[in-house]
């Protein structure tokens, strides 16, 4: 992938980040993502020059810490509901096509 | 000196008043239901506020509501008034779509906190709004069921991510309509549409049941036709909800108390670097916002927030960055759409190039970049350090003012296709809003007069993490200016 | 089956002398342990952590990732995250929750929410009952994904099946993953530390710890390398489903990558699966298609951040341990603390039951071999009633045959009075006089097996206590009687 910062996208990254983000993508949108995608990197540029590394990343907005619940059984969903909603089940279970070559 | 109005959306009742309606037996909720059906088969065909009206189920909720008053039984605070629930909030056995083809005729098993909430209230859920999909964008052009038009000039946008709750509200629909925010999705929709919308301080309103966008930025908020009503409807679903880790510990802050207290001795703080690329009509009103509050009383100071310019970038990263984690649940697997494979791998890729519109695979790849192996500092790392940076700078702010004012949004409501391909002018709709949602932040839009064309514009008043009590004792004051 | 006492065993050795070499290669292992906690519900939810129930009922919009679905912490997996954590002499440290992203139909939100930089328990070690000290790098907490069924195609497997079926009962079970460092170096220690981290965890409640049902499992970091050079490239063997089963993939795995560096090969950074039938590990899959994982603070949860009061009172609800069980029975019954006995003992629980025997005055050491050999099943005799058996052996009035006819009186009945059993039977004590004098009686009778006794051979002896048996209607010890036949000889 090309250098952070330098604002340029190759459209492998843009084949690659689609493989990772499980989007088929046609060679035109390669195309497009890859201008698109270039151009906001480039946007973002204004914060390059800023120097952070003395601020703390904020990950929540709160500063909650242990929020837990008791171990308390609760109802389940209905299976019959579930499943029925699904694209395709069999057997009580939600069926996919084969699996061979998941990662 | 009086302000320039478009069609007023006061001619409508709001929620304290049909609800006193309804609980004194001055109407039925069967005829406020009827009346809000009928503006609906009358107005929602060209405007497209609704993906889905709930006709027969609120005509029957309201039935019941009548029983209850009729019977002489305790009814809730928003009994019989009917609510335009974004389509992104889920209901238990009414389709839930997120205005994406991903979700169609999805019919979630459960309801969102807030949902159960109003019901609680006895509020009648009365249809589902379109929005942006997935909420990303600020025009409601990029759902995947057709846009919303403006119910103020039909051949413009009404805002967005939000845009369908908006323009319910401000068309009549309903006499007021949840939505959400991750970067103003709330407040601007509400700008351009004329109506009070408000993102309340992360944490205050249970995010159970909201198909997330961003789970950090995301917080759910009313549109209504007036502060009050917005205040009564905070206070209804706001609260703990311990099925949301991100909720606070408390009851909603008491807001409905504080109306009519005035600006009398309040600092109303005005940023002095704030980023440019407003209306120059926008800031007219805005400098007016200044002088009609310092005229009754407020006292106005120039403040500084120097990491405010920095918040688009940080929101463009942070809230895509989250996104494509939050929807990569979109799979095919175990509900909505599923494109047939041969394989499992191949299914999934396809269903989601399927399912997903333009703007949500740009952001899903955005925000996949973003995380991705070596590039995770120098951007989601970088841009979390930077909500720091801004929460900082508006700690130092809020040391000298009570609240902040600002525009809500750069412009009037813009036409249909104006911000045509390049997405990074749609992405500076939210200019004003997305710092507030980085830190936390509670921001309502207040309509304050037209701009040049004619059209609603809003002003933005901020205020720190609950703050709600200043900042909607300062939305009341301007309402009340707006109105003189 | 015998009675006997355990061998004595081996003095215990310099830790740095205890690997194989093979070929000169030095075996280098690190172990990745999932244990599913004992909790009644879910990691984030409160749909049941219940094995074996239909497919497809314990589920909830957090389990099934439906959208809008938010998770909220078990308060009890945390204490039970906790607790290994301190069995495990870790430093417990407020940690936060990742996001670690990858598609996988089992998978439903497409992320596993895990701890990642900064895991709850860090820095800690196991010991081995020989003595080796096994380090612990981490012990985190994340979720357990549901479970895949492959239909068609040949024997369930993944290749070649026409279609696969998801169940999501397991989806958000509680685990922990316990993270030693690569200080294993034989597959015996291996084993013996999956073995004691069973027993711990067993212990102190945390998991079931089932192999055979998934609730505990093992991948191993397998390397080679010549003694004091760096690490070798490492494999990870992943499917390793019992303790036995951990010494032969590591054994296979290593003579597999040091043939390929003999071969003039490189090993290559994968992951392998190891197959039970063919005794072989198989490629999985390389470190060139690994994912990327983007890795991010999980939004939806806080911090844990737990007080010192908390990891005390958790501390003070672990029971004593395994190790320190087995060192006291040791001390009780004059047994070494990492023999069979000890081990089997302390591993069903019953270490506290011999020590009662003992402490009713009974003899720990016998007491030990017969609840090791007669009470695989756990112990329905009261401890007073063993107590009475064993001192009738150790004074000499039961011989250790007549013994383990009353013991089995005893376990058939739920306990009872040995001392009345055994008169039942007319075993008599017999005194040491009385069996000399039978002795000689035999010896008188058989002088020619005598002689080839006295003449070195060994087997002769059989015949000579078979005499004795005989005369005694079986009542005399056996061991006893191969005494006087010793000391009558070297007279
Ligand atoms: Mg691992
Ligand atoms: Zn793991």
């Amino acid at each position: 992938m090309s250098e952070p910062g330098t604002a340029r996208l190759a459209e492998s990254d843009v084949v690659h980040v689609a493989k990772l983000a499980r989007l088929a993508i046609t060679a035109d949108e390669v195309e497009r993502y890859t201008t698109q995608l270039g151009g906001m990197l480039e946007h973002f540029a204004d914060i390059d020059s800023l120097d952070l590394s003395s601020v703390e990343p904020m990950t929540h907005p709160l500063p909650l810490s242990n929020v837990m619940r008791e171990d308390v059984v609760k109802p389940c969903l209905d299976r019959g509901e579930v499943l029925a909603a699904s694209p395709a089940s069999e057997d009580g279970r939600f069926r996919v096509p084969p699996m061979a070559g998941e990662a | 000196m009086s302000i320039p109005t478009t069609r007023s959306t006061s001619d409508f009742a709001g929620v304290i008043a049909l609800a006193e309606q309804i609980r004194n037996g001055d109407r039925t909720a069967v005829d406020v239901v009827e009346e809000h059906l009928a503006r609906i088969d009358a107005g929602n065909p060209e405007l497209h506020a609704f993906n889905l009206v709930m006709a027969d189920s609120a005509m029957a909720a309201a039935a019941t509501i009548d029983g209850q008053i009729a019977a002489g039984n305790p009814v809730g605070v928003l009994a019989g008034v009917p609510v335009a629930l974004k389509d992104n909030l889920c209901t238990h056995g009414v389709e839930t779509t997120c205005s994406s083809k991903i979700l169609q005729g999805w019919k979630p098993p459960y309801n969102a906190t807030v949902v159960d909430r109003l019901a609680a209230a006895g509020a009648i859920g009365i249809g589902k709004t379109n929005l942006d999909e997935f909420a990303m964008g600020s025009s409601t052009e990029n759902s995947a069921f057709g846009p919303t038009r403006n119910p103020h000039d039909p051949s413009r946008v009404p805002g967005g991510s939000s845009g369908g709750s908006a323009a319910a509200v401000a068309a009549g629909f309903a006499p007021f309509a949840l939505g959400s925010d991750t970067g103003g999705s709330i407040r601007q929709p509400a700008a351009l549409c004329g109506v009070v919308g408000v993102k309340p301080t992360y944490g205050t309103v249970s995010r159970y049941g909201l198909i997330a966008f961003a789970s950090s930025l995301d917080q759910i908020g009313p549109f209504t036709h007036s502060v009050a009503d917005a205040a009564v409807v905070l206070e209804a679903i706001g609260g703990h909800d311990p099925m949301d880790s991100t909720s606070l510990p408390r009851p909603f802050p008491s807001v409905s108390g504080v109306l009519d207290r005035g600006v009398e001795g309040l600092r109303v703080g005005r940023i002095t670097d704030l980023p440019t690329g407003a209306d120059d009509d926008v800031n007219g009103r805005l400098d007016a916002a200044f002088a009609a509050l310092e005229a009754a009383g407020a006292t106005i100071v120039d403040v500084q927030v120097p990491a405010f310019t920095f918040g688009l970038t940080a929101y463009y990263i942070v809230a895509p960055a989250e996104a494509s984690s939050n929807l990569s649940r979109f799979d095919g697997v175990r509900y909505g759409l599923r494109v047939d494979a041969p394989s499992t791998g191949e299914m999934m890729a396809a269903s989601r190039a399927a399912g997903f519109g333009d703007e949500v695979k740009r952001r899903i790849m955005l925000g996949t970049y973003a995380l991705s192996a070596g590039y995770y500092d120098a951007y989601y790392g970088k841009a979390q350090r930077i909500r720091t940076l801004i929460a900082q700078d508006f700690a130092k702010a809020y040391a000298q003012v009570d609240v902040l004012m600002t525009p809500t949004a750069p412009t009037e409501a813009f036409h249909f296709g104006d911000k045509g391909d390049n997405p990074l002018s749609m992405y500076l709709c939210d200019l004003y809003t997305i710092a507030s949602n980085l830190a936390g932040h509670p921001g309502i839009s207040v309509p304050y007069g037209v701009g040049d064309e004619g059209l609603p514009i809003g002003v933005q008043v901020l205020a720190p993490a609950l703050g709600e009590p200043v900042m909607f004792q300062v939305a009341a004051e301007l309402e009340r200016l707006a109105s003189k | 089956m015998t009675m006997t006492a355990e061998p004595p065993e081996a003095a215990a050795h310099d830790v740095d002398d205890d690997v194989d070499i093979v070929n000169g290669y030095e075996l280098v292992v690190g172990l990745e342990v999932h244990v599913e906690l004992a909790t009644n519900t879910k990691m984030f939810s409160s749909s049941p952590n219940h094995f074996g129930d239909e497919p497809n009922t314990n589920i909830d919009p957090v389990t099934l990732g439906l959208p809008g679905a938010l998770p909220v912490l078990n308060k009890a997996a945390v204490e039970h995250a906790i607790r290994i954590g301190l069995a495990l002499n870790c430093k417990v440290q407020p940690s936060i929750f990742h996001r670690k992203n990858y598609f996988y139909p089992d998978l439903p939100k497409a992320y596993q929410i895990s701890q990642y930089d900064i895991p709850m328990n860090i820095d800690g070690f196991l010991m081995l009952p020989d003595g080796k000290r096994i380090g612990i790098e981490r012990a985190h907490m994340e979720e357990d994904t549901g479970k895949s069924t492959h239909v068609g195609g040949t024997g369930g497997r993944i290749h070649g099946s026409e279609h696969s079926l998801l169940d999501f009962n397991r989806c958000g079970v509680p685990l922990v993953e316990i993270v030693s460092r690569p200080d294993i170096r034989t597959s015996e220690q291996a084993r013996m530390y999956v073995s004691e981290l069973h027993d711990i965890l067993v212990a102190i409640g945390a998991s079931d710890a089932k192999m055979e049902e998934g609730s505990m499992r093992v991948d191993a970091n397998v390397s080679v390398r010549k003694p004091g050079e760096p690490f070798g490239t490492r494999c990870e063997i992943k499917n390793v489903n019992s303790i036995r089963s951990v010494g032969r993939a590591i054994d296979y795995e290593m003579r597999r990558q040091i043939d390929l560096i003999e071969g003039g090969d490189t090993v290559i950074q994968q992951t392998r699966h190891w197959n039970e039938t063919d005794g072989r590990t198989h490629t999985l899959r390389t470190k060139e298609d690994a994912d990327d994982y983007r890795y991010f603070p999980e939004p939806d949860l806080v911090p844990i951040v737990p007080s010192a009061d908390w990891i005390e009172e958790i501390r003070e609800s672990i029971p004593v341990l395994p190790a320190a069980r087995r060192a006291h029975l040791s001390t009780v019954t004059g047994q070494p603390a990492s023999g069979e006995a000890i081990s089997v003992v302390t591993a069903r629980g019953q270490d506290e039951y011999v020590l009662a025997v003992a402490h009713l005055g009974g003899d720990a050491g016998r007491a030990l071999i017969y609840v090791k050999e007669a009470f695989a099943d756990g112990p329905d005799v009261p401890a007073a009633d063993l107590a009475v058996l064993t001192r009738l052996e150790v004074d000499g009035r039961l011989s250790a045959t007549q013994a383990k006819t009353v013991l089995a009186e005893l376990v058939a009945n739920n306990g009872g009075d040995a001392e009345a059993i055994a008169a039942a039977k007319g075993f008599e004590a017999m005194d040491s006089s009385a069996l000399e004098s039978v002795v000689d009686e035999a010896i008188s009778a058989d002088p020619a097996a005598w002689e080839k006794y006295c003449n070195g051979d060994q087997k002769a002896v059989g015949a000579l206590v078979g005499r004795v048996m005989k005369a005694t209607k079986g009542q005399a010890d056996g061991k006893a009687v191969t005494a006087i036949l010793q000391s009558r000889r070297d007279a």
